[in-house]
């Protein structure tokens, strides 16, 4: 039974709502001021209100090249997930539509790659890294995100996958479609709200994997992450500068996940409203 | 054309055999309707046919050519499934158009075709609507419209009118029935329903656990069932069955009376009952009776005597039109 909702404890849930939003947005939003303020202040403690001056921004631009990371961090999230999707579309398909008694525990055993931490790996990564030469090149980045974030990929597509009923797939069968032709005009239409979403989720993680992406580079294939790191910790307490370069790390993928919000909410909660 | 052949065809799931062997010969133009409990393997079947499933051992013929291991698309079968399986993407006339698209038709046949198909079926308001704006019948017809457009050798049906409402579930059965005597293509159709299956069909497939307990036509297995199974299946209300000494009299392990062959009387008969419930249709009344001895029967009465529950009846069996059947259940 619905219960009623009273004006009073609409306006309650919305304040709610507003403070728990606030309250995760709020670092984002601290380093964003923090950002704009004089070294000076971003020192001095708490404030909200900052000086306004722009003379982190400058200082990041004067001392670095802004632009090689970002587009270094363009090309690892675009094409790890572009690699991810080509190999987890078939996977996920295969699995949601002609499942076998394995199927769960295939899925299972990829989802336990994520529990084990990164670090346990670090050592025998590096070397492999080292003596493919991979080390520093943008390939060897790739490679390794799409690995990381296979799992969730290939568990997203699944899940959306099996919403598609199989009868329409038959149907196409039954109708004189070849497989190619299946999955072209009938389960991919039906599976774009999907695979958008698993698309710009995995960009968004991808952008903002720091431990591999920092550890195996150095200057070629540098992505953003390793931009920020860099203001970190050879010079010390420069937090306004700081804050300057990682708001300009997060503010491209910011932007995207603004603009595209609902499609990922739609993707997200796929399954879960009938 | 479009005969269909199955011969020795066996389908096994993980070590159980859903079908473990049958044989049976659709001819062209019939219309063929297998029913049977859920579970008994009618719905598999008709997927072997469609190539959905694959036969774990068998062979099936179409027109006398093996298809066995030829993939669903490539058989010339159209599909009416439960669920409709309409492509929720596309709009009625894509859906219609589909298979024809898939066979590569030219642009303006396919629209002719179409146009066609959507005035047999009143679609023609709808041509470019998507299916989720459509009401559950006419879903159903553009089901239809999409397999009948392709001219196919056969029409497969997959319980197609169990997601309608009753009075629409009338309504198609009686448009699929016509359009079957327009088309004569041969039909193969999967119902739960003995209703529809007597109703439609040319000739019934009773399938029980996987096998066949009889072929013919409905008049065939209402008046000659081969078995108990087939004798309480057909019939509705089913068949009232008796064991023991009262079937003996007749020399048979067991009997059956259909609820139509009783003659009821206030005074004297072969079995002593009590009403349970009374379910008056108006033109018909069904009587639940529990008998003494003999558990509940049900006796349909067109007599216009108001039965009421906790009433006393006679039951006579009309001795001409008891089915006897012997220890093994089969029609002696």
């Amino acid at each position: 039974m619905a219960r009623a909702v009273t004006p009073a404890r609409k306006a309650g849930m919305t304040i709610l709502a507003w403070l728990v939003a606030l309250l995760i947005f709020f670092p984002i939003l601290y380093t964003i001021i923090t950002s704009f303020k004089t070294e000076g202040e971003a020192a001095a403690g708490f404030s909200l209100i900052p000086s306004g001056t722009i003379e982190s921004y400058i200082e990041v631009f004067s001392q670095r090249d802004y632009f090689k990371p970002f587009f270094n961090s363009v090309i690892i999230s675009v094409g790890s997930t572009i690699l991810a999707l080509l190999v987890a579309v078939p996977a996920a398909w295969a699995m949601a539509f002609s499942p076998t008694k394995r199927t769960r525990d295939v899925l299972m055993w990829m989802l336990s790659t994520k529990m084990m931490p990164a670090a346990g790996v670090l050592v025998p990564m590096y070397l492999i890294f080292l003596n493919t030469g991979m080390l520093d090149k943008l390939h060897g980045l790739v490679l390794i995100l799409t690995l990381v974030n296979l799992p969730i990929v290939v568990w997203m597509l699944y899940t959306y996958f099996k919403e598609i009923p199989v009868d329409i797939l038959e149907a196409a069968r039954m109708d004189g479609a070849t497989l190619p032709k299946e999955l072209i005009y009938v389960l991919l239409p039906m599976a774009v709200p999907g695979i958008a979403s698993t698309l710009l989720l995995n960009i968004i993680l991808a952008w903002n994997e720091a431990f591999w992406t920092i550890r195996l580079t150095a200057v070629e294939a540098a992505p953003l992450t390793a931009f920020i790191a860099s203001f970190s910790s050879p010079q010390g307490q420069f937090l306004a500068k700081l804050s300057a370069a990682s708001t300009l790390a997060i503010a491209p993928i910011l932007l995207l996940g603004w603009f595209s919000q609902k499609q990922l909410v739609r993707g997200l909660t796929f399954g879960a409203v009938k | 054309m479009g005969s269909i052949q199955l011969q020795n065809v066996n389908k096994t799931f993980g070590g159980h055999a859903v079908i473990p062997d049958i044989s049976l010969r659709i001819e062209d133009g019939e219309f063929i309707v297998f029913v049977g409990p859920s579970g008994c393997g009618k719905s598999t079947l008709l997927r072997l046919i469609a190539g959905l499933e694959d036969t774990s051992s068998g062979i099936i013929k179409l027109d006398d050519k093996d298809v066995t291991d030829t993939p669903p698309a490539k058989r010339q079968l159209s599909m009416v499934f439960q669920s409709y399986a309409l492509y929720p993407h596309m709009t009625v006339r894509q859906n219609i158009a589909f298979p024809l698209k898939m066979a590569g038709m030219d642009k303006g046949l396919m629209d002719k075709k179409v146009a066609d198909a959507a005035r047999v079926l009143n679609l023609t308001d709808y041509l470019d609507r998507r299916p989720r704006m459509l009401s559950g019948g006419q879903r159903q017809r553009v089901a239809i419209g999409r397999a009948i457009v392709r001219e196919p050798k056969a029409f497969l049906f997959d319980e197609p009118l169990s997601n309608l409402d009753a009075s629409l579930r009338v309504a198609m059965r009686l448009e699929i029935t016509e359009l079957h005597q327009q088309l004569k293509t041969t039909m193969v159709y999967v119902t739960h329903d003995q209703v529809e299956a007597m109703t439609m069909a040319d000739k019934i497939v009773v399938l029980n656990a996987g096998r066949i307990e009889q072929f013919g036509s409905p008049l065939e297995l209402y008046r000659a069932p081969a078995n108990r199974f087939v004798a309480g299946f057909i019939g509705s209300p089913r068949m009232n069955f008796v064991d023991g000494a009262d079937a003996g009299k007749y020399s048979a392990h067991s009997i059956g009376v259909r609820p139509e062959h009783f003659a009821l009387s206030r005074t004297a008969g072969t079995w002593k009952g009590t009403i349970g419930v009374a379910e008056q249709l108006g033109s018909e009344t069904f009587l639940h009776v529990h008998t003494e001895g003999h558990g509940m029967m049900t006796i349909r009465t067109h007599d216009e005597d108001d039965y009421h529950h906790g009433d006393t009846v006679y039951l006579t069996p009309d001795a001409n039109r008891i089915y006897r059947f012997d220890k093994a259940g089969l029609a002696a």
